[in-house]
């Protein structure tokens, strides 16, 4: 058995020779460099440009502006799903290049240039006249009578408003003893930072289109591109290479309909659109910026009587994922400390700022901020113990949510807080970190956070799988759920080695997806890898095995129940002797003169089930009053996420989630300024990414309580990790200050302003 | 304006090399584009991701901010200059693989040229000495956690410490 | 690829000399790492420059024939850190500059080009300016030498002749003898940022280690350009080695220091950390130089 051990990476060895082949390093040389013009205003339209410098540059070959678009398809960027349900399909408002201008860094108008330098050039030659409008950033703003409105059929910017109410709110808050506690909640907006920025390439290749992309989605990006550029879908190639990271933000379809634009405008001459690490800042996507205010009401005894919710979330100019992120939050508000008594407001609003998409963790970071930060004030109000408040009021063990028929099946809260504070040393430390005097004090702090695996109920749930076996009697195995450096090839390796009885070295997984060869799949988010290229794994790799045994039946002369494949060999089940080897028999399947067999199978599975995953963070800081500065000195999480598939890429999947939640607790944050709506800090100097000296080493550990409804008992494990580490930090620092902080991140700017207000400084 | 050019003979991982360089080149440019050594990744272009990083005459630089007409007569190696000639690893390639330091496999070039400038020293460094030296990657998949451990264990092992490389 | 117009690569200090004066629009270029990133931006694209990267002459650490100190304009940081005769005398210097950037940049910065830049956030700006650096800078007319908080001028903006390239800096032996000092960087993040604020003191402690027969400080990002504290130096001067008057000398420096308001950091909050920095720095600058602090 494979699955369960620690097997190493199948893509490692070509990673550390550095021979792995990204989408740069595949585009041939001869390329048409392109270059996109982004607008240099908040709010506002182009009246008109002024080419003539810019076209008379050598090496310029051509400049397309939006007055270039001749017939407008408004396209949906997410990467979600398509639905046939017209009311379930994503919001279509992007062109691939925009007139109307929503944000500082809209697409106006693309160079297209023999080599970078030119096309640097002629994107500085060029002149824009715009009409300008006046410009909001903030929700609230957005929200008021009058102000600047981004799109016609939104009134008050507001994109979608969700409600979930349970029992009554307004009469159980009259019950006499209740204590209110009540607070605002702000999280930041922050940007994915894949390594390996934004990429693609675009070619014509008969009376067809060939995209490749760093995306997390390949097959989407070829329905959107077909939508964006009115082409059949099937006239589009979509291939995916390996990809430099992607987190969410190539979860989006980003470049692509405007490059195979371009190229098809040149009458498909290969064209590369490199996005800089500045403009992959400003122009892709960045994570919502979410305010919520909460309000609870306790009983003394540390139960709630009744609780509300409001989240505003800043979606930016457009709307890709739009409401689904609010939403995700919102969902888990009334689940992760049920109450009879609930009342949720869910906004989605647009600003006239960077487009925010999905991002690790889709929207429960944010909802964990907010509803964490709030739990240790509730628990502080009331002089419980923040664990033991936690454990009264967590959902309990058997609760079914109704809508996506999700349950907690084991004690996982208790077992994974109990696993936690053991790691840290909580107890100990939290009695000796009380009642601290001094410039430098320090705290431990901890999170829960709640997760759901994959999209159903909400969308379409579907994995195909083919697997194709060679006369060596290894397979290829291929699935539309991709490999973005998280791991998912190595996992659906073990998964297939398992399922089929062959020793891994025989599952060749096909890494690159080609929408014209890989089977049917929508790709990487949600984390839901494991969870649904599961059961096309499993189902289709029993189709395969049934397929050899019912060969070996012929060649053996034995019933098929008698038979099965075990480590790559045919094995008579009643003696247990080995027959002939895998290798034996697809070869003769293969040139047989009387019976030759292609021996392959391909399935989908579509998955009508998802599961909870559960977890989370301890925390313990050092606080440097006087220079408002916080050092992690250690941290911990723990998961729940079922049976794991291979420990080793587990853990460092849990590192990176903790690094990613580092940033946002600690040091992230995109900047706009006011004045203008320009994005300030669009680069990685000034974009506080935590560096090699800014973590403290990381621990990650497992509970490992099987998911029943997972085809190998896996379920998210991917964007978890990302979710509970900064309110585990903010409530450390609380415990180490007696500062209640909640405005992420926990910087110096925010440490000062709070510390000034509590006369610490 | 016609393009200036000017001859570039250097090392480039233990081979002597020559080529005419166009001068606005960066050393990034000129590796990936002229040598297709495809390790050199480009992240940022302005020094602040480490993506590029190679080594110049034993110390690390990132070659994007790097003139390649200024690599003359130097050595230079990158990750492709690493492994032995039947594609054998070197120990800190093997621990980048055992201890999953790997995971998208973007940033890993350059962290794999920085540890091999740390391991050079030939001396056993503190874990805060260690970070310090490995500052000039971001990474946003591993937290550096396991890349820590790929380095620290390699460290200690060449200098015979094999007990305490298990224990890290 | 860079936009680049012409490079010319100068072979020894005359020959970048000849190139600058046949060039007079001609950018140098040293390690290139403010540079070529300027380029890139678009603010300086389409220039000429003048490469001095290849002047090993212009590489090391010295002593002159006073004593003084001589650091060769092109030494990286990562080799003033390493240097012996930094680490013995001036051991402060070294760790300022290790904490630019990351080791890459540390590798390819030099000091030359990290004070020619005239920008106020260099992390060895400060510290040379609170050990009275003298600027060595050769051109056409030979060889001339300013006291450094005359070469800075405004911000990005030193006083660098046509034709003139800066060969040397140059730490007196009147300034280093005696002294003990230590640099704080503030910053966002442990590796990879520029100083929010960096405060680099030095003193000089009586031969009974209980005054401050001197003390010297210097702020980078306290105002446009690098600065001393004149004001805190003079309440310093002279007075014995206690808490409170460590506390009296870190509040005057508000005196001084002006500080911007930027999207950065506040301003109120850079006159606070520079205090918190002033008084640290001290404290460790005595405990160096063999002092106790009376609380």
């Amino acid at each position: 058995m494979y699955v369960g051990k620690k097997v190493t990476r199948v893509d490692a060895y070509d990673k550390v020779l550095g021979r792995t082949k990204y989408t740069d390093d595949l585009c041939d040389k001869g390329a048409y460099v392109a270059r996109v013009l982004h607008a240099a205003i908040a709010n506002g339209r182009v009246k008109s440009f002024d080419l003539s410098a810019a076209e008379r540059i050598p090496g310029v070959v051509k400049i397309f502006t939006c007055f270039d678009l001749k017939e407008k398809h408004y396209f949906p960027t997410a990467g979600h799903p398509w639905s046939t349900d017209e009311s379930h399909q994503d919001v279509a408002d992007r062109l691939v290049l925009t007139e109307r201008v929503r944000f500082y860094g809209d697409d106006i108008a693309a160079v297209v240039a023999e080599d970078e330098v030119a096309a640097a050039q002629a994107l500085r030659a060029i002149k824009v006249e715009y009409e300008e409008y006046p410009f909001v950033l903030d929700v609230h703003e957005a929200m008021k009578e009058g102000a600047p409105q981004l799109h016609e059929d939104y009134p008050n910017n507001i994109l979608k408003h969700t409600t979930i109410r349970k029992g009554d709110y307004e009469k159980a808050i009259q019950e006499p003893g209740l204590i209110k506690v009540e607070g605002w909640y702000q999280t930041p907006t922050v940007q994915h930072c894949h390594i390996e920025n934004f990429i693609c390439y675009a070619e014509g290749t008969g009376d067809r289109l060939k995209i490749v992309t760093s995306t997390q989605i390949p097959h989407i990006v070829r329905r959107v591109v077909g939508q964006a550029l009115g082409l059949p879908w099937g006239k589009i190639q979509v291939i995916k290479p390996y990809i430099g990271g992607g987190f969410g933000n190539k979860q989006d379809v980003l470049y692509e309909p405007l490059c195979a634009w371009l190229s098809l405008q040149l009458g498909g001459h290969l064209v590369k659109l490199d996005v800089p690490r500045e403009e992959t800042f400003v122009s892709t996507r960045v994570r919502h910026a979410i305010h919520s205010h909460i309000i609870s009401w306790v009983r003394p005894d540390g139960t709630f009587a009744a609780r509300k919710l409001e989240a505003f979330s800043d979606q930016g100019a457009y709307a890709s994922h739009g409401h689904s992120i609010c939403a995700k939050g919102a969902g888990a508000f009334p689940q992760l400390y049920p109450c009879d008594n609930v009342e949720v407001d869910a906004y989605t609003v647009f600003t006239n700022k960077s487009v925010a998409g999905a991002m690790r963790g889709y929207g429960i970071p944010q909802a964990m901020w907010a509803v964490e930060c709030h739990t240790e004030e509730v628990a502080a109000r009331l002089g419980m113990d923040p664990i033991e408040f936690r454990r009264k009021n967590l959902m309990p063990v058997g609760y079914t949510d109704p809508f996506s028929k999700n349950e907690l099946y084991s004690d996982t809260f208790r077992q994974c807080m109990d696993k936690g504070m053991e790691a840290i040393d909580y107890r100990r430390k939290y009695e000796a970190y009380q009642h601290q005097t001094g410039d430098v004090r320090r705290g431990v702090g901890m999170a829960v956070f709640w997760y759901n695996t994959a999209v159903w109920p909400i969308s379409l749930e579907t994995s195909s799988c083919r697997m194709v076996l060679n006369q060596d009697g290894s397979l290829q195995v291929q699935v539309g759920e991709t490999e973005i450096g998280q791991g998912a090839d190595t996992a659906f390796s073990q998964m297939a080695a398992d399922v089929v009885g062959v020793p891994m070295d025989k599952i060749h997984v096909v890494s690159c997806q080609d929408t014209d060869v890989t089977p049917f799949g929508t790709g990487a988010y949600a984390s839901r890898q494991t969870y649904t290229a599961g059961f096309s794994i499993r189902q289709t790799g029993m189709l395969l095995k049934e397929r050899i045994l019912k060969y070996a039946q012929e060649l053996t002369r034995m019933p098929p129940y008698n038979l099965d494949v075990v480590d790559g060999k045919i094995v008579r089940i009643t003696d247990g002797r080995e027959l002939m080897t895998l290798e034996q028999l697809a070869t003769e399947a293969l040139y047989s003169l009387t019976n030759s067999q292609h021996i392959t199978a391909e399935s989908t599975a579509q998955i009508k089930s998802n599961a909870y995953s559960f977890g989370c963070t301890f925390a313990e800081v050092e606080v440097d009053i006087p220079m408002c500065k916080v050092k992690l000195l250690d941290i911990v999480n723990v998961h729940d996420a079922g049976t794991i598939v291979n420990p080793a890429l587990a853990e460092a999947q849990v590192h990176g989630g903790m690094s990613m939640g580092i940033g946002y607790g600690l040091s992230e944050k995109l900047l706009y300024d006011e004045k203008t709506g320009r994005p300030l800090n669009d680069n990685l100097l000034d974009y506080k990414l935590s560096t090699f000296m800014d973590h403290p080493r990381l621990r990650g550990y497992f509970v490992e309580n099987p998911e029943p409804t997972s085809a190998f008992g896996t379920k998210a494990l991917g964007e978890p990790p990302a979710c509970s580490v900064a309110p585990a930090i903010r409530n450390a620092v609380y415990q180490a200050t007696g500062v209640f902080l909640n405005d992420a991140p926990v910087n110096p700017h925010n440490l000062f302003r709070r510390f000034r207000e509590e006369h610490l400084i | 304006m016609s393009n200036q050019y000017k001859l570039v003979r250097c090392t480039i991982n233990g081979k002597q090399v020559e080529k005419m360089v166009d001068v606005r080149a960066s050393l990034t440019d000129m590796l990936r584009d002229d040598y297709r050594l495809t390790s050199v990744k480009k992240g940022c272009e302005v020094g602040e991701c480490g993506a590029c990083n190679v080594l110049i005459n034993g110390e690390s630089f990132n070659s994007c901010i790097y003139l390649a007409v200024w690599a003359d007569g130097k050595e230079i190696l990158t990750l492709e200059g690493l492994a032995g000639p039947n594609g054998e690893l070197s120990d800190i390639q093997q621990a980048f693989i055992d201890e999953a330091a790997v995971q998208c496999g973007f940033c890993t070039p350059g962290f794999i040229m920085s540890a091999t400038e740390l391991l050079q020293a030939g001396r056993e460094f503190s874990d805060d000495e260690i970070r310090k030296r490995m500052s000039g990657h971001l990474c946003r998949c591993t937290g550096y956690e396991n890349i820590f451990r790929a380095v620290k264990k390699t460290m200690l092992r060449r200098l015979g410490k094999n007990k305490e490389a298990d224990a890290v | 690829m860079y936009d680049i117009k012409a490079l010319y690569e100068a072979q020894s200090v005359p020959h970048a000399i000849e190139l600058l004066l046949e060039h007079p629009n001609a950018q140098i270029i040293a390690g290139g790492s403010d540079v070529l990133v300027q380029i890139r931006e678009g603010k300086r694209a389409g220039c000429e420059l003048v490469s001095i990267y290849g002047l090993d002459e212009l590489r090391g650490v010295r002593y002159e024939e006073d004593g003084a100190i001589r650091i060769g304009s092109l030494t990286s940081f990562s080799h003033i850190t390493r240097d012996p005769i930094i680490q013995e005398k001036i051991n402060v210097l070294g760790q300022a500059v290790d904490q630019v950037g990351g080791p890459q940049i540390r590798n390819i910065g030099t000091i030359g080009g990290n004070t020619c830049n005239g920008v106020t956030s260099a992390d060895s700006a400060s510290t040379l300016f609170a050990w009275d650096a003298v600027i060595e800078l050769t051109g056409p007319e030979g060889v001339r030498r300013v006291p450094i908080q005359d070469f800075y001028i405004k911000a990005g903006k030193v006083d660098l002749r046509p034709g003139e390239i800066q060969t040397g800096i140059l730490i007196p032996k009147v300034a280093y003898e005696g002294y003990q000092g230590h640099y704080i960087k503030y910053a966002m993040r442990n590796a990879m940022d520029i100083a929010t604020t960096g405060c680099s003191v030095n003193v000089k402690l009586s031969p009974d280690k209980a005054v401050m027969e001197d003390v010297r400080i210097a702020y980078g990002v306290a105002g446009p350009i690098p600065m001393r504290s004149a004001t805190a130096e003079g309440r310093a001067k002279g007075r014995p080695t206690t808490a409170e008057e460590i506390k009296a000398f870190a509040q005057t420096v508000l005196e001084d220091i002006n500080p911007r308001d930027s999207w950065r950091a506040a301003k109120e909050f850079r006159q606070h950390i520079a205090v918190v920095m002033a008084e640290r720095a001290l404290r460790e600058s005595i405990r160096l130089a063999g002092g106790v602090i009376h609380e």
